[in-house]
């Protein structure tokens, strides 16, 4: 009975994180989908959302959330700049070397966010209220992010099935040499699908830095949330995605009702081995 | 085109591997300087020709978290010792009995806030680079794993920023503590506690991590001891940033006090959450995050939590103090520290800066004390150590089981309150012949 | 002549690895022989890596999880239950081992990047795990009473003792490698590598011989395991399994050139080289992972095959000697 007011409690909030947490992992899952490239520049990415938001709202005093209009458009073009340099030359070769090539540029966010913004946690002081429902206090700021969420999902889904640039990107995700017979340009659209990846990514580290203070290393706890919820919901599909997203997010408001919270991370992991193994298309995808 | 980028990329590997042996055979440079080395037999000929002072450079050795997860504490704590080092370098060093006048040279390098290096690097800073005295890490992790080295090779270390308890069971003899241990950490808290409210229900949240782990450890037993009742114990990983669930269990325990956290990020983000959603806990004391001024950023959420901290510009200690318990008086007063500190850095000093400090206070007390740099006669001093500083009491315990241990210094409490400006301000509430404010208590009003 | 030319693949490497022993010896430096134990180490593990990387060519990203696993099971025996660092190093081998073969009858299966994710997988969840385990310390880990050395004749000497059994690791290592590299089961990895359901249809049973490469793969970062949390004097969860010492590894196999035997130690010796110039450098220091990140964008984008790859490709006549 108490599990039950504590799941009660703990759930709607979980639900709200999961929004943002399938944002991020929508970013990694795009860009596998279309490239086969699993991107580990992914986390340092989210953490520079996050000092978007940062540097926005506290050094400018613009709203976080018009400063959305900021990050975004930055975070795709910092997507197509690392694309040229970093992966386009290694976009045939073995796994190893997109892997090593995105870990290369970790490297260098991390050690350049370091040298600019020390390691230490930056904290954005924005409130936008709460609601309180029974047992459940929901804050303003994390509906907010959830809604912002579903609309940047929404926007994603209606940019891949309803524009030309988007149904390219299917196209090449497909399957890319039929896609460049087809006369589509497909290093044009590769730079544009990763930097769509790193938009997401950024969205999201914007959109968590209004509720949790975060550091240049925070985004790397996301990017492997990003890994078990592009698994749970089947790796390159974006819309999937979103529905690990909100798994995760209960997962993790549930776990702790019935064990100490330090297990979420053994439960969490070991659902992701075994996902793969079981569905390696994802809870939702199809079977291979 | 393409083969002139071959040849070019071929070259950088050979000059990294050209570098490495560099690296490697870099060591003749210390040999060349040897104002150090034979400096130590110096005193002999000194004799000799009393006219000649012998300026004897004294070496002291450290890795600091220059990047990685520690950087912010361990700069503050680097900062501190390099300010004393300065101070008594330019008061021309320290003049021993026999007339040879000690000066002092730092030498660093960055640990990357992981142990994977620590014992090369401190390795290399005994034997390369000549140092004759070793200053800890920061965090106890990397401590624990520098101290191994000091010990066998006989160096002493002086520990500072690492208050787990666990180093100095380990049959050290040459490893000094300066933090009060981690397993009283929250003890003064406790008692204040127990003048506050002695029904409070306690629910104990900590990071699952070496330090708070051994915190705990000392918590609740102590809690116990003093008659609370414990309704909740939780550990969270360390990267835990929705404490949302934890929070819940927290309302559904019914506990009245909070107290645990961990290191700053997760302790922040715990004080803010506790504070969004107004679960009506009366007491928050949570460990590390409240005494670093960056706590403040957290605006309103920051307003009445408390915390244990190892010394406060505030609250500093006193000569007079010193006197009422007969113990001796060492070094300068706080605001002297605190003030030439602001000059240096152009930031108030917090514990682990006055950490770094009393580090470097520590060892000019006992070469003085042993009117000898050598190892033996310093530690010597050091076990026979009762001093009161700025920065408190330091006694360290010499029994076999603890050695080194922290026996002489306590931690005040602080608490976030508001001045008359409305701005957030750090006070002390405890102990109370230091408190500079009573406690807010309760926070709310249940 | 010939015999010379046919050995001088295990030979080179095996120079190698003893001036790096010899190095410290005869200049007499401490702190020359830490270096040496750092890039001994690294040579060891990436040279096991290798076995899985370079010669079966599955990309483990969570291999550092043998070094964590079994050094905890080795460090916990040495230093709770009072037995010999040798025993314990076995043991930590072992359980390594153990540890492989029950995952890889389940992982292995899974190919290219599904591989490398499950394998990050299994290194949060056990690094999750042990900090949730007791009898391992939980999230305090476990510390060697420093009365434990004397065993071995004190802290200095123990130490010292640590620097050449890690080079006999190294040696085993290296040997380990050359030989599964020369024989018929090596044959039969690199034909995985090549083309895993070709290699199939050819007779080579992928699923056992992707299987004990992983196992032998395993084995002496265990080992090392112990070795090195015996040296450090203690352990922690998060010291245990970093994550990105993983990738360091995947970085150095591939610098000095993934599938040969002389590759990752190339590798290991330039990559540890560089990062101790970088970090001890007054240069460097403030942006040295910037520095090392580029450098490793640099070699993955213009050299994909390694040194000894290029090499091998510039220089055709060396094909023979580096293997």
């Amino acid at each position: 009975m108490q599990q039950i007011s504590l799941l009660l409690a703990s759930l709607p909030d979980g639900i709200l994180l999961g929004f943002v947490y399938g944002v991020a992992a929508m970013g990694l899952t795009l860009i596998w989908g279309v490239m086969n490239v699993i991107n580990l520049s992914h986390g340092p990415i989210i953490s520079l959302g996050m000092f978007g938001t940062y540097l926005i709202f506290i050094k400018l005093g613009i709203n976080p959330y018009l400063g959305l209009f900021i990050v975004a458009p930055v975070g795709l073009l910092l997507g197509i700049l690392i694309y040229t340099v970093a992966v386009h030359r290694v976009i045939n070769a073995p796994h190893l070397s997109s892997l090593l090539a995105t870990f290369s540029v970790n490297m260098i966010i991390i050690g350049l966010g370091t040298a600019f913004f020390t390691t230490s946690p930056f904290n954005v002081d924005f409130n936008m209220g709460s609601v309180t429902l029974g047992s459940t206090t929901l804050l303003g700021t994390r509906l907010i992010a959830a809604l912002a969420a579903v609309i940047v999902t929404g926007g994603l889904y209606l940019f891949l099935y309803r524009t030309r640039p988007g149904k390219n990107i299917r196209a090449v995700a497909n399957n890319r040499a039929a896609a460049e017979l087809m006369g589509i340009p497909s290093s044009r659209i590769l730079a544009l699908s990763f930097g769509l990846g790193t938009m997401l990514a950024a969205i999201s580290g914007a959109l968590i830095a209004t509720f949790f203070p975060f550091s240049i290393l925070s985004g790397g706890g996301y990017e492997l949330k990003s890994f078990v919820i592009g698994v749970l919901g089947g790796l390159g599909n974006p819309i999937g995605a979103l529905v690990g997203g909100l798994v995760l997010g209960i997962l993790e408001a549930i776990i702790p009702a019935f064990l100490e919270t330090s297990w979420v991370p053994v439960i969490e992991f070991g659902l992701f081995i075994l996902v793969l193994l079981v569905r390696p298309n994802g809870l939702f995808g199809a079977k291979q | 085109m393409k083969r002139t980028l071959f040849n070019l990329f071929a070259l950088l590997i050979v000059l990294s591997l050209a570098l490495t042996a560099c690296g490697g055979k870099a060591t003749p440079a210390p040999t060349e300087a040897p104002v150090v080395v034979p400096a130590t037999e110096a005193p002999v000929p000194a004799t000799e020709a009393p006219v000649v002072v012998v300026e004897k450079t004294i070496t002291i050795g450290f890795t600091a978290s220059q990047t990685g997860a520690q950087e912010v504490s361990s700069k503050r704590q680097v900062n501190g010792f390099n300010l004393w080092m300065n101070q008594v370098n330019e008061a021309g060093g320290l003049t021993l009995s026999d007339g040879t006048v000690v000066k002092f040279a730092a030498q660093s390098y960055d640990d990357e806030s992981t142990k994977e290096r620590v014992q090369e690097l401190y390795t290399r800073l005994i034997t390369e680079d000549n140092a004759d005295f070793l200053i800890s890490p920061y965090s106890s992790g990397l401590t624990a794993a520098a101290a191994v080295i000091a010990e066998q090779n006989g160096k002493l270390m002086i520990t500072t920023g690492a208050a787990d308890d666990d180093t100095y069971k380990q049959g050290y003899t040459g490893v000094f503590q300066l933090y009060t241990p981690g397993s009283l950490y929250f003890t003064s808290t406790v008692d204040m506690l127990k003048t506050l409210d002695p029904a409070a229900k306690i629910a104990i949240v900590n990071e699952s991590d070496k330090f708070s782990t051994a915190v705990v450890g000392g918590l609740k037993p102590y809690a116990e001891a003093a008659g609370f009742e414990i309704v909740l114990e939780e550990a969270y990983a360390s990267d835990t940033a929705d404490f949302g669930p934890i929070i819940n269990k927290i309302v559904d325990s019914g506990a009245t006090v909070v107290l645990g956290g961990g290191h700053y990020p997760d302790g922040s983000t715990f004080a803010r959450q506790l504070y969004e959603r107004k679960v009506g806990i009366q007491f928050i004391g949570i460990l590390v995050a409240p005494p670093d001024s960056k706590f403040s950023e957290l605006g309103d959420a920051a307003l009445g939590v408390t915390g244990p901290s190892q010394w406060e510009g505030k609250a500093t200690h006193t000569e007079e103090e010193a006197n009422a318990l007969g113990i001796e008086w060492f070094g300068p007063s706080g605001a002297e520290f605190s003030a030439a500190f602001e000059a240096a850095y152009g930031d108030k000093p917090t514990y682990h800066a006055a950490g770094g400090y009393a580090a470097g206070l520590l060892l000019e007390k006992a070469i003085r004390n042993a009117d000898s740099v050598d190892s033996e006669a310093v530690k010597a001093a050091l076990d026979a150590m009762n001093l009161f500083t700025f920065y408190g009491g330091i006694k360290f315990d010499t029994s076999a089981e603890a050695h080194g241990l922290q026996i002489g210094h306590s931690m005040v409490v602080i608490q976030w309150q508001k001045n008359d400006a409305g701005e957030l301000v750090r006070e002390v509430i405890w102990p109370a012949d230091v408190a500079t404010k009573p406690a807010i208590f309760p926070i709310v009003v249940p | 002549m010939r015999n010379l030319q046919k050995y001088i693949g295990i030979i080179l490497p095996l120079l190698v690895v003893a001036a790096l022993m010899l190095y410290p010896t005869i200049t007499g430096k401490a702190a020359a022989r830490e270096t040496a134990f750092t890039i001994l180490k690294a040579i060891a593990l990436a040279s096991s890596l290798n076995i899985l990387l370079g010669y079966t060519g599955y990309v483990s990203f969570g291999h550092i999880v043998f070094f964590g696993f079994g050094g905890y099971v080795g460090f916990y025996l040495l230093s709770s239950q009072g037995m010999s660092l040798w025993v314990s190093i076995l043991a930590g081998g072992f359980s390594s081992g153990l540890l492989a073969f029950l995952l890889g009858k389940a992982i292995l299966r899974l190919r290219g990047a599904y591989f490398a994710l499950a394998t990050i997988g299994v290194n949060e969840a056990m690094r999750a795990f042990i900090n949730n385990f007791d009898l391992f310390g939980g999230p305090t880990g476990i510390t060697l009473n420093f009365k434990a050395y004397l065993a071995y004749g004190g802290a200095a000497k123990a130490l010292e003792m640590a620097f050449y059994v890690v080079g006999g690791l190294a040696i085993l290592a290296i040997l380990m490698s050359y030989i599964i590299r020369t024989s018929k089961f090596g044959l039969g990895l690199l034909a995985i590598r090549e083309n895993e359901d070709a290699a199939e249809v050819m007779g080579v049973f992928a699923p056992d011989a992707k299987t004990w490469a992983y196992v032998l793969s395993a084995i002496i970062p265990g080992m090392i395991g112990v070795l090195f949390f015996f040296k450090n004097g203690n352990v922690e969860p998060h010291d245990a399994f970093p994550l990105h010492a993983s990738i360091e590894l995947l970085v150095m196999v591939m610098l000095g050139g993934q599938g040969t035997v002389l590759g990752p130690i190339l590798g290991a010796f330039a990559y540890q080289g560089m990062r101790g110039y970088l970090v001890t450098s007054d240069f460097f220091k403030d942006i040295q992972l910037s520095v090392s990140g580029a450098l490793l964008l640099i070699i993955v984008l213009f050299i994909p095959a390694g040194a000894v790859g290029w090499l091998r490709q510039r220089f055709p006549i060396l094909r023979r000697v580096l293997a």
